[in-house]
């Protein structure tokens, strides 16, 4: 397969990394070697077409594919100068720095102030006004709070698609992650919401690594700084995003952003 | 033939379907009622049976149904969630999970006279606990166990995985997110089945003969000694229930209003069962508002 990789970051500059990462999904091998930088503090984006291996990529770097029993990872991630794909590292102590927003807005069925405060409570913070503080500059951070800031305790749920996503990312960096992992964060919602999402995102890339799944061509476009192409598993291209969707060298990276297949 | 046409005649059947289902339940309801409710007074719901003459009450048989409940559910909840639990987010799929699952399908379509007979043998004989609450409550458990782990059970697999997700993916563990996340969401279900298992606790007759034991001692409602034998809350009493009462009179009663006091048996029975639906689905809605704000 022919591969582009024109990303190699100082060490300083690297969020986390992977190294000859490969994951089998039964009998499919889903990603195929793997070795790239991710950019600290920036927005990198993965694209490709359905079932290329991108979103099972993602899932692994928080190591949420543990959840299903049938898959296997074998390589190096190194996250804080650690192999977080190990057996003997504390699941718990990673997620924790490595926050999570899904497709499908998921917030806890549980009141908007519950839904931010839950994890805080379980890593054992238990001072009210801390947590009051944490909600209010939480859901400041996505631009909730004026909207919501007088029904925090009523239920999540009555949200709109938009603010329970926009609730999602506030729940994620309640916790002060360093890289939150988007996984198609706007493909359930409308365009305005996910312009919305886009902003944010655009505003807290000051504060935390950024690795967001699309599916949208303008939206990989618009917001990120890198963009690495995946296909059936391997990874095609991957370098700064102007490159890539100006003048990938790849001729199927070209093909894919034309619209030609996927 | 036309779709529509199909459809229509689809429609019909399925409607009258539901309105025999409904007017045979409301008949025999209506049925119980009419016959019992004329019997029905404060005598009646107070007063411990009479042996020979007439007029006796089912005062004990209530009070025994209701306590033998809360000792069944005592036992039933906690194995029963815990059961569940098990299968639904800890088994893994190998011999000892499908063993426990082909143990708990065969205990599930045990005739209740069978349990029954095993509670008799090992309970009341083996383990020497007599005729008493404490046997019942226990025949009753395995009777109710397995509906009760396979209803929780489902109702946790049918929490959506996002939220499941959603949880783990911030770094709380397995079990917090079961206890916080999971259970609450299949708070509903499990309320279903706690009702179902409780409706069966108060129906069932077969199973209490042989290990509740058909008689009540006299009880004395002042003394409040677990350990005193004439104590109502002593569970190692023996202690007919109302449905065990009702065959009972019904089989073997001697005394002439037999059919009445059946009947008035039956009808508070059934206001009881209702009653405890009601009740047990109202503290569901509480607690379940409680933990999600909803």
């Amino acid at each position: 397969m022919v591969t582009c990789n024109n990303i190699s970051l100082d060490q300083k500059d690297i969020a986390i990394e992977t190294r000859d990462l490969n994951i089998y999904y039964g009998s499919k091998h889903a990603i195929k070697n793997l070795s790239m930088q991710i950019k600290k503090l920036d927005i990198t984006a993965f694209i490709g077409p359905s079932g290329c291996g991108k979103s099972t990529y993602l899932r692994a770097l928080n190591r949420m594919n543990d959840l299903i029993p049938i898959t296997k990872t074998t390589g190096k991630i190194l996250f804080d100068g650690i192999n977080i794909n190990d057996k003997n590292v504390d699941l718990a102590t990673i997620r924790q720095k490595i926050g999570m927003v899904w497709q499908k807005p998921n917030p806890f069925n549980k009141s908007i102030y519950e839904n931010i405060v839950f994890a805080l409570k379980y890593y054992g913070i238990r001072q009210k006004q801390i947590l009051d503080e944490i909600v209010e500059d939480s859901l400041r951070k996505v631009a909730l709070w004026d909207e919501v800031k007088d029904r925090l305790h009523k239920s999540a749920l009555a949200l709109s698609g938009g603010q329970q996503q926009r609730l999602c990312i506030a729940r994620a960096i309640a916790t002060k992650p360093e890289i939150l992992l988007l996984d198609e964060p706007t493909s359930a919602l409308d365009p305005i919401s996910s312009g919305k999402i886009e902003e944010l995102l655009f505003e807290l890339k000051q504060d935390y690594t950024i690795i967001i799944v699309t599916h949208n061509m303008q939206q990989a476009g618009r917001i990120s700084s890198y963009t690495a192409f995946f296909l059936l598993g391997d990874l095609i291209e991957y370098d700064e995003t102007n490159v890539i969707f100006t003048n990938p060298v790849v001729d199927k990276t070209n093909d894919y952003i034309m619209g030609r297949f996927g | 033939m036309n779709v529509k046409v199909i459809d229509k005649i689809a429609t019909v059947i399925f409607y009258t379907i539901a309105i025999i289902i409904t007017l045979i339940l409301f008949g025999l309801l209506c049925f119980i009622l009419v016959k019992g409710l004329s019997g029905i007074s404060w005598d009646f719901l107070t007063k411990p049976p009479e042996n020979l003459r007439a007029g006796g009450g089912v005062g004990p048989q209530i009070f025994n149904s209701f306590f033998l409940l809360l000792l069944t559910m005592l036992f039933t909840i906690p194995l029963g969630i815990g059961g569940g639990i098990y299968l639904a987010e800890y088994s893994k799929p190998n011999t000892i999970t499908y063993a426990a699952r082909l143990v708990i399908e065969v205990l599930s379509s045990l005739p209740s006279i069978v349990v029954g007979l095993f509670g008799l043998l090992i309970f009341v004989q083996k383990l020497g606990m007599g005729f008493s609450l404490f046997s019942g409550a226990l025949v009753l458990m395995i009777f109710n166990l397995p509906l009760m782990i396979r209803i929780t059970e489902q109702s946790l697999r049918a929490v959506p995985v996002e939220q499941k997700e959603a949880s783990l993916a911030m770094g709380i563990s397995h079990w917090k997110t079961i206890t916080s996340i999971m259970l609450p969401i299949a708070l509903p279900g499990i309320i279903t089945g706690t009702i179902l298992t409780a409706g069966r606790a108060f129906g069932e007759a077969a199973a209490l003969m042989f290990t509740a034991g058909m008689s009540s001692p006299p009880l004395d409602f002042t003394n409040w000694n677990p350990l005193a034998p004439n104590s109502p809350i002593n569970p190692f009493r023996p202690a007919s229930t109302l449905a065990v009462h009702i065959w009972k009179i019904n089989s073997e009663g001697l005394i002439p209003d037999a059919a009445q006091i059946a009947a008035s048996a039956s009808a508070v029975l059934v206001i009881c069962v209702l009653f405890f639906n009601i009740l047990s689905r109202w503290i569901g809605k509480l607690i379940y508002k409680k933990f999600t704000a909803a």
